[in-house]
């Protein structure tokens, strides 16, 4: 067949393929396709167009398309020609279809139909081409239309149709897992298929499945291992042979698998020693496909269980790799080093003049690669280097996606590695100064964090040293002319807290750059509103200080344009500014007191101060509030439907199942707790959903112990709220799942290559120049004594020589203190109702609900399981883990037990922590925030009667506040009132109480709930990433109310400090009047204030 | 998923194949196939055959006027893509005779069919040449 096109194609048709190929520009190509365009609008159309003709129209379509121009007005002509009695026409109408319309297009349902009849042809082709559009079109909810007829072709007698079958399931299994999981059993019965392509197809799916849960197929190992021994010995047909080498696709995909099977699991990696030793020495490394089935065995190598003679295999492959003049070998090369390093780090040090020479390539793709395996063998011995190499190729790179990487892996790197603060603070600048409008925000917290809470060390001077040298240099750095908004915030943060702490500088000085910042970013708000409460800061602590206080003439007039600004909340802070100002040394102390950032505030949500006097106004005669959201639901009752809609429709764009929560709430829900329900009596079938929160309220503030204890209740927690937080949890898990193999992997190499080697040969490096020699030294030199974490996790971990072993206890630790939690809780807490029992003998119920929420835990210790006893077969068998977990983990039975049997915190803190180093987090500050969360979560988990639902949004909201920087703005709400509302007795500021007095009068709580709940509800609609903007936007729509409400707040505490009698009176006058103040009534100063409590915190 | 796309491209840039195994609107394939082949072109023999962009690897490998441009994900294996690349050219070969860019653009929905039998849902799934070629020789035959 020639090029000049088959008999078939017109004139016309050949016409345009030779001008769209002789067009020498985009715009000449352009000019074609769009006249081309015009042509077919006109003649596709027409009546009575021959098939011939129409297939090669539907051609033009596709070629107008992959040119970029819009062909969708032919679309239902491909459709249509699905139709044709012609195969050649049918499949390419098929296959235009295909690369037209995605699965959600309105064209598809017309299609649905045309592929059932073709599944059921006689002609094998049309049933493969029918198959073939099934993998592109079949959306979700399609599925069950096709899914029996495809069952049924599994068997068919031609293996093309059982290929295409076994990839249709493939795909629906991509789509929609739980469509195709009764048919599982079919993939491993299709791995035995005769046809050796069937089998090959099937491992595409089983690799899908093998990945989600390896477990449920540990039993295929010894199959998949005979399979690769026969297509290794030559047991196929030859048809499949490519380049000499039997099968190599297949081989790889069977690596692949076998890769994932024997990770961490000793017994099953056994299995494959044999045979991908007999890959190593059977492939040939002259052809590419040699070196791709090599380098996928290495990959295998460094997944499964270590062996050394392997290792030994694969260590020699990569040093022929990275010895070839082939770029594309190199980069394989370092790839594959990059994996063994896990396992023997001191492979790394015979190739490092490989590994320098590739950082040196002019070559884009080898220089990254490369810095990827540096960073996987960062250690502090090096750190220096390669962060200081990594900056530099930073800078000199222009690709954002990749800059945003490596700025990223450089700000980790430092944080985990760094040798000393000076060195951090600089690196972190530089990272911020050239990339820091690419950094993620959170970055910039974790430095603000890290800097307020110092390295961890109670090493008072060492922290205020880093802080001092901080202030320094950012001082120095704010003369750059031009600085990234992020690193500003971070430097007026700084600056705020910590500018005057060591007395070197003054505070006139400070604030005069606090202003030229402000002035000179004038048009980035967020900066500006760091700048001012920075600014607040630095005033509240000389004024605390007893210090005069002299505002600079800039500063007073840049509070004059912001007190008028259009940002409400530049105009908040500016009031607050000047309120701070106006006010003694005592009271500035206690809203703002110095070097404070660290420690948490808690805000009480619930309002539970409140109780007693919504009590008396019920008592009274009141009516109790009820939440917004049932106030509807209320006069639908008798409609459960409409609740239903009313329901979804309140929520916007959540689209999870509600169904499980439902189901074991009903169940849960004690009779006695219908009793203390004391405040609201929430009408019970209206929201089933809801009625577990319904409980006394007891006082948050009283339970402020160790964030650690609280950090078990964060899971606990979790499997209430909304589907929304469960990102965190699964971070969390995922990162300490991956640390676990890891760890397992370091463990067994350690005792195989224990041996470091200080030295090496220095014979090789005669012709090397010093240059390199130097960088080699410093990249490689020294003994290693720190490994990343997770080796550290591993040594901390003492107690058990075997490392499978020791990761029991952390999930049995897991499981212990989840289970003991509930103990430290108030009793009244309905979540957890009966804690005695549970502790003794758990009640089947609250395990069930433990599944789910276990389950990354599961996975974990149920691939531990394995290797040390007899697998767990079901991984959500939450039961069988408990009760098998503390079996293999004896060393860790006092712990586990006194967690068990909830004796005294300390025991249990212990145990927390020996789990949190094992956990050995990548990111110290991962755990940070988990914490954090958890304790804001714990602070949260006051159950509210006044509105349920209410509460779990807040809890949701609490997610949010973990990536925030410790203190920014929380002052501020002190300031306004929450230090008074949360906990007036505790505060010992008891001249203010009348103050609460009043405004508990002046509060209308019931709608003031009712906007919170619907503002932090729109906030939840995008937890992790509503930031400071949508809080913006929710601040805008107060902005009326918020001036008068500021200055109101303001007489009040003026009358408060002056008149106490006087005001104590016109509580009184309050209370009287209003005691029908649950009503819904409107919008009034004192609701804006606990509404903005919300806000502020996010 | 492994492959999430599959590109022909002449040296002068221009699109001569495209196949996507995941959802991209016109414009976003028109943007992807601007930047990558700008990328990959601007690239010399030496330069290994594989670029990383975005969240893609690209594999890639030049037969005279054609570049053949496949995006993987970050785990697979890219000397085995650019081995499968080779493979495709060869069964191409078998099929039209020494293939050049024409007989793909004449022969477009031809092209297509062969990357149908060679890959679906992104993986592949078949390598022999014999399997890959005989629907479409039959085809061939029967109109």
């Amino acid at each position: 067949m020639g090029s000049q096109g088959g008999f078939y194609q017109s004139k016309e048709f050949l016409d345009l393929v030779k001008s769209i190929g002789e067009a020498r520009s985009k715009a000449e190509e352009d000019r074609i396709v769009l006249s081309e365009i015009e042509t077919l609008k006109r003649r596709i159309s027409e009546p009575d167009t021959p098939k011939r003709k129409m297939k090669e129209y539907i051609i033009r379509l596709v070629y107008v398309e992959m040119l970029g121009h819009d062909a969708s007005f032919g679309y239902i002509h491909a459709v249509k020609m699905t139709h044709d009695d012609s195969l050649l026409v049918k499949r390419t109408g098929y296959l235009a279809v295909t690369l037209f319309l995605n699965e959600d297009h309105d064209l598809i349902i017309l299609i649905v139909n045309t592929i059932q009849k073709d599944l059921k042809s006689d002609n094998y082709l049309v049933v493969c081409v029918a198959l073939n559009a099934v993998c592109k079109l079949i959306n979700e909810e399609t599925i069950p239309a096709v899914l029996p007829q495809i069952v049924e072709l599994l068997a068919h007698p031609k293996e093309a149709v059982r290929k295409k079958a076994i990839m249709a399931l493939h795909r629906f299994y991509q789509k929609s897992p739980s469509s195709v999981s009764h048919l599982v059993s079919n993939f491993r019965k299709r791995l035995c298929d005769n046809d050796p392509g069937v089998m090959g197809a099937t491992l595409c799916p089983l690799f899908d499945l093998i990945t989600n849960d390896v477990n449920s197929y540990k039993d295929l190992v010894i199959s998949f291992v005979s399979i690769l021994k026969q297509v290794a010995e030559r047991r196929l047909p030859k048809a499949y042979d490519y380049h000499q080498m039997p099968a190599p696709f297949i081989q790889i995909k069977l690596l692949k698998i076998l890769a994932l099977l024997g990770s961490g699991d000793k017994q099953a990696s056994e299995i494959m020693y044999t045979v991908v030793g007999d890959i190593f020495r059977k492939c040939d490394s002259s052809s590419n496909i040699g070196n791709a089935v090599l380098y996928e065995c290495i990959c295998c190598v460094s997944s499964i269980y270590p062996n050394p003679k392997l290792l030994a295999s694969a260590a020699d492959a990569i040093s022929r790799f990275l010895k070839s003049d082939s770029h594309n070998l190199k980069y394989m090369g370092i790839d594959a080093l990059g994996r063994l390093i896990k396992i023997s780090p001191e492979i790394a040090e015979q190739h490092q003049l490989a590994v320098i020479d590739c950082l040196e390539d002019p070559d884009d793709t080898l220089k990254r690669k490369t810095f990827e395996l540096l960073y996987k063998m960062t250690k502090s011995t090096n750190v220096e280097v390669i962060v200081d190499r990594m900056i530099d190729y930073m800078i000199s790179i222009n690709d954002n996606h990749y800059k945003t990487e490596i700025a990223s892996r450089c700000v980790e790197l430092a944080e985990q590695f760094a040798p000393s603060n000076q060195w951090f603070i600089q690196t972190m600048n530089k990272v911020f100064e050239h990339a820091g409008d690419l950094v993620n925000i959170k970055v910039a917290h974790n430095l603000m964090r890290l800097i307020a809470e110092g390295f961890g060390e109670d090493d008072n001077t060492a922290d205020s040293q880093l802080r001092s040298s901080a202030v320094e240099s950012y001082l120095y750095i704010l003369g750059e002319p031009k600085l990234p908004s992020v690193f500003l915030q971070v430097i007026c943060w700084v600056l705020g807290e910590y500018g005057t702490a060591d007395g070197k500088y003054s505070a006139s000085y400070i604030t005069g750059k606090l202003c030229d910042v402000a002035e000179a970013y004038s048009n980035d708000e967020t900066v500006k509103a760091y700048a001012v409460t920075a600014l607040m800061k630095i005033y509240a602590f000389e004024i605390a200080a007893g210090r005069m206080v002299d505002m600079l003439p800039e500063c007073h007039s840049l509070m004059e344009e912001f007190l008028a600004s259009h940002s409400t909340d530049l105009q908040h802070r500016a009031y607050e500014l000047q309120a701070v100002i106006g006010l003694d040394a005592h009271a500035v102390e206690s809203i703002m007191p110095s070097d404070a950032s660290c420690e948490d505030i808690e805000v009480d949500k619930a309002l539970s101060f409140l109780n007693g006097y919504i009590q008396e106004s019920i008592e009274k005669g009141a009516q109790p509030y009820i939440p917004e959201s049932e106030r509807s639901g209320m006069l639908n009752i008798s409609n459960f439907r409409n609740q239903d809609h009313h329901e979804a429709s309140s929520h916007g764009l959540r689209f999870e199942a509600y169904e499980l929560p439902k189901q074991t709430v009903q169940a849960r829900i004690p009779p006695a707790s219908l009793a203390s329900t004391e405040l609201v009596p929430v009408p019970e079938p209206v929201y089933p959903r809801e009625s577990y929160q319904t409980t006394t309220v007891p006082s948050v503030s009283s339970d402020a112990a160790s964030t650690e204890l609280k950090l078990r209740l964060d899971g606990v927690q979790k499997k209430w709220g909304r589907q929304t937080h469960f990102p965190s949890t699964s971070t969390s898990n995922s990162t300490s799942q991956k640390t676990v193999n890891g760890i397992t992997q370091v463990d067994g190499s350690n005792t195989a290559n224990s041996r470091t080697r200080e030295t090496y040969d220095s014979g090789k490096q005669v012709e090397i120049s010093p240059e390199k020699q130097k960088l080699a030294a410093s990249l490689f030199g020294g003994p290693s004594k720190t490994e990343k974490k997770s080796a550290t996790g591993h040594k901390s971990s003492k107690p058990s020589s075997h490392m499978v072993k020791s990761h029991a206890p952390k999930s049995s630790m897991e499981v212990a203190s989840e289970k003991t939690s509930p103990v430290q809780q108030p009793p009244d807490l309905l979540d957890f109702g009966e804690p005695t029992v549970k502790s003794t003998a758990p009640s089947p119920d609250p395990f069930k609900d433990l599944e789910g929420l276990l389950e990354p835990t599961t996975q974990v210790s149920s691939a531990v399981n394995h290797s040390s006893t007899a697998a767990v077969t079901k991984p959500p068998d939450i039961m069988g883990l408990y009760t098998e977990t503390p079996a293999g983990a004896h060393h860790k039975d006092s712990d586990i037990l006194s967690g068990l049997s909830n004796s005294p915190m300390t025991n249990m803190v212990g145990g927390t922590t020996t789990m949190q180093v094992a956990q050995s987090s990548k990111s110290p500050n991962l755990k940070d925030s988990l914490e954090k969360d958890a304790l804001v979560r714990q602070m949260g988990v006051t159950p509210s009667s006044q509105n349920p639902n209410l509460f779990k949004d807040l809890l949701g909201d609490c997610g949010i506040n973990l990536i925030q920087p410790p203190r920014m703005g929380f002052n501020s709400q002190i300031l306004t009132a929450s230090s008074f509302l949360s906990n007036p007795l505790t505060n010992g500021a008891t001249d203010h109480i009348p103050v609460i007095t009043t405004l508990h009068g002046s509060i209308k709580v019931g709608t003031a709930l009712d906007t919170v709940g619907q503002l932090v509800e729109e906030q939840c609609l995008d937890p992790f990433f509503s930031d400071k903007t949508n809080v913006m936007d929710a601040v805008h729509n107060l902005s009326t109310a918020k001036k008068a409400e500021i200055q109101y707040l303001r007489n009040l505490l003026e009358r408060a400090e002056e008149q106490n009698r006087l005001i104590q009176a016109q509580v009184e006058l309050h209370k009287n009047k209003e005691v029908t103040g649950m009503k819904d009534v409107e919008a009034g100063p004192g609701e804006i204030c606990i509404t903005k409590l919300v806000l502020r915190r996010m | 998923m492994g492959i999430r796309f599959i590109l022909m491209v002449n040296k002068q840039g221009q699109t001569r194949l495209a196949q996507y195994y995941e959802w991209l609107t016109l414009e976003e394939r028109r943007a992807l196939e601007g930047e990558i082949v700008r990328k990959c072109l601007a690239r010399n023999e030496q330069q290994c055959s594989f670029v990383e962009h975005r969240n893609y690897k690209i594999v890639y490998r030049r037969y005279a006027s054609l570049f053949f441009l496949v995006g993987v994900d970050n785990d697979e294996n890219e000397l085995a893509i650019l081995e499968f690349i080779h493979l495709l050219v060869e069964t191409m070969d078998r099929h039209f005779g020494n293939v050049c860019e024409l007989d793909i653009m004449f022969h477009l929905e031809k092209a297509h069919f062969m990357l149908e039998e060679m890959v679906m849902n992104g993986s592949i799934v078949e390598t022999s040449k014999a399997n890959i070629l005989s629907p479409i020789q039959l085809m061939d035959k029967a109109s």
